[in-house]
């Protein structure tokens, strides 16, 4: 463990990374802990205040304060993500070792879906998904669940396709290794490594679908604090106050940068040949 | 290769088909009748009745579907439920503003990314390698809705440098560029931070082969090298980036449109999927999956042409 670390904080983007991403793990898990106000508790008179000791980063059109806001909008953001990739990522493993061990016409039927899901502009799907089903977390979850688990679908084929065709695969075929055995002591962990570096590069991915869909007004609903209505609250504002944009925006660079930096030092370390397929 | 470029725009055709058949098929799913939305709440059920009948909605759904596509050769979209007036025209008036805001966007990312991806790559690891790299992977990650929020923000209400809403008067091209910076900004600052990086690894890949070494050995300028024995390979996987990426393109310009209320496609859409606006959705989709399909269709069939490994991959 400490010798992993110590790769990562060795160049200065794992450094940069680790440091963003515990910063914003503390204090997403702790919002109760660190935030001085209740999220939701409005406060007329002290509406669109700039940032003081009291409010830190200032408070919104109601007078929310936007640090507490920021805290608890995170804690939303990275359940969302965590969620939605878990299941994505078992998802991906059940259905591509299907398409790689199964037949050549589910390969190429479960290849077309991927491609065809993918072609299409995610915030159109997402916008399509969220009239039908009204704008909801579980909703979000779901879009993020049916765009993103082809990608993961995609990578375990690769992976298992090329594990199988190895030499001691066929060794151990011949020696009659029966299906849990493979699967369990050569496929799976072959596909987990390359699947966490990929989840690590998905989080801000998802997270921006999250905050991009709530600015819209299409994500999770008021009063629940999200950092998409933070901006969206901002946007409608500027000409009052620039603080409820800040504040929504900053914690969103933060986490993009602070994981994607994460997971490409981690790829650099774990596997460089990976480079090819995450990209 | 004429096979493979038949082949090609036949899969194209059948993704348009895909994707307009499965999308009226989940606008029809959306709770939300356009027909009171265009009557009114007042409206009697005979009269709901008699548009519906006009507007063919008690048909069956794919026989709807059928009518649908057989009417978009005839040239007729049908028309928008709220205004009347013909999609088609719509369309056209909106079109163009979301390509120019892509192409511009595009533009200057390119100008930009691949002179950086190919510096870093021929100066490797160096100081300003390393800076550039951690910048050019944080306008990947950061997404271009916060780009464009913040550069509302600093330029346009702020420092008052640049104007904040729409598109510019018609006619004068001054105040259309000056539109249009903001948003390109938006939604093409992601794109120099991938056209770098990939400029960058692919270069770095193409410098290792052996024909490269040659040309080395022969004494060649390491300028001429680059341009035209690295760079003219390394340059192949931007092509197919940029045929792919106009998905992504769209998804930003969706953001872009809206936060500088820009007309455009990405603002059609999501303005009539909130009112339900049928026959303008289908159009715009149809608009932009025609856009991607005829794209990433070109992006095959260049790679192929400068490429032939890939066709006869594609072959076998």
């Amino acid at each position: 463990m400490k010798k992993i670390i110590y790769e990562i904080i060795k160049e200065p983007l794992g450094l940069i990374g680790l440091t963003l991403v515990s910063l914003v793990i503390l204090l997403s898990f702790g919002a109760d802990l660190f935030s001085p106000f209740e999220p939701s508790q409005i406060n007329i008179r002290d509406k669109l205040q700039n940032p003081s000791l009291v409010h830190i980063l200032g408070t919104d059109q109601l007078g929310r304060d936007l640090f507490s806001r920021v805290l608890h909008g995170g804690r939303i953001a990275l359940k969302v993500a965590l969620i939605s990739i878990f299941i994505s990522m078992i998802i991906g493993i059940v259905v591509g070792i299907a398409a790689s061990i199964g037949k050549k016409w589910l390969d190429n039927f479960l290849l077309f879906i991927f491609d065809t899901i993918r072609s299409f502009p995610t915030i159109m799907f997402a916008l399509a998904i969220v009239t039908l089903f009204g704008p909801s977390l579980e909703t979000i979850i779901f879009i993020v669940i049916l765009t993103q688990s082809p990608i993961y679908a995609r990578i375990v084929r690769t992976q298992t396709l090329m594990v199988i065709n190895s030499e001691y695969i066929q060794a151990e075929k011949v020696l009659g290794i029966n299906f849990m055995r493979l699967m369990v002591i050569h496929i799976i962990p072959n596909v987990v490594g390359p699947l966490f570096i990929l989840a690590s590069m998905d989080i801000p991915f998802v997270i921006a679908i999250e905050a991009g869909l709530s600015f819209l007004g299409m994500g999770v609903r008021p009063p629940i604090p999200s950092w998409g209505s933070i901006l969206n609250d901002g946007y409608s504002f500027i000409d009052n106050s620039p603080w409820p944009l800040i504040a929504g925006g900053l914690p969103l660079i933060i986490t993009t940068i602070g994981f994607t930096f994460l997971g490409e030092r981690l790829r650099d370390i774990i596997d460089p040949k990976l480079k090819k397929y995450i990209n | 290769m004429l096979s493979f470029i038949f082949n090609k725009i036949f899969i194209g055709f059948l993704i348009i088909l895909a994707s307009i058949s499965s999308l009226y098929i989940m606008i029809h799913m959306v709770p939300g009748d356009p027909i009171k939305v265009l009557l009114g709440p007042r409206a009697t059920i005979e009269m709901q009745e008699a548009i519906s009948l006009k507007l063919g909605l008690n048909d069956p759904l794919f026989i709807q579907i059928y009518n649908f596509i057989k009417n978009i050769f005839k040239g007729d979209l049908g028309n928008d439920i709220l205004t009347q007036r013909p999609v088609l025209t719509i369309l056209l008036e909106q079109t163009p503003h979301t390509i120019a805001l892509v192409t511009v966007s595009i533009g200057w990312a390119i100008l930009l990314g691949i002179p950086i991806g190919c510096y870093n790559a021929i100066y490797q690891n160096s100081k300003s390698d390393k800076i550039s790299g951690l910048f050019t992977v944080s306008f990947i990650a950061i997404p271009p809705f916060v780009v464009g929020l913040y550069c509302l923000l600093i330029f346009a209400v702020s420092l008052k440098w640049l104007p904040a809403i729409g598109v510019g008067e018609s006619g004068n091209l001054i105040s259309k560029i000056s539109h249009l910076i903001l948003p390109s900004i938006a939604v093409g600052l992601g794109w120099v931070g991938y056209l770098a990086r990939l400029v960058r690894s692919s270069m770095l890949e193409v410098f290792k082969d052996n024909h490269v070494r040659t040309a080395r050995a022969y004494g060649i300028s390491e300028s001429k090298i680059i341009l035209y024995y690295v760079l003219r390979i390394a340059i192949l996987p931007t092509i197919t980036l940029l045929g792919t990426g106009i998905g992504i393109l769209f998804s930003s310009s969706v953001f872009a449109e809206i936060i500088f209320s820009r007309p455009g496609i990405g603002k059609l859409i999501y303005e009539s999927v909130i009112n339900r606006n049928y026959p303008v959705v289908m159009g715009a989709v149809l608009v932009s999956s025609t856009l991607f399909v005829i794209t990433t269709t070109l992006a095959d069939i260049i790679n192929a042409l400068l490429d032939p490994r890939i066709k006869n991959n594609h072959n076998s």
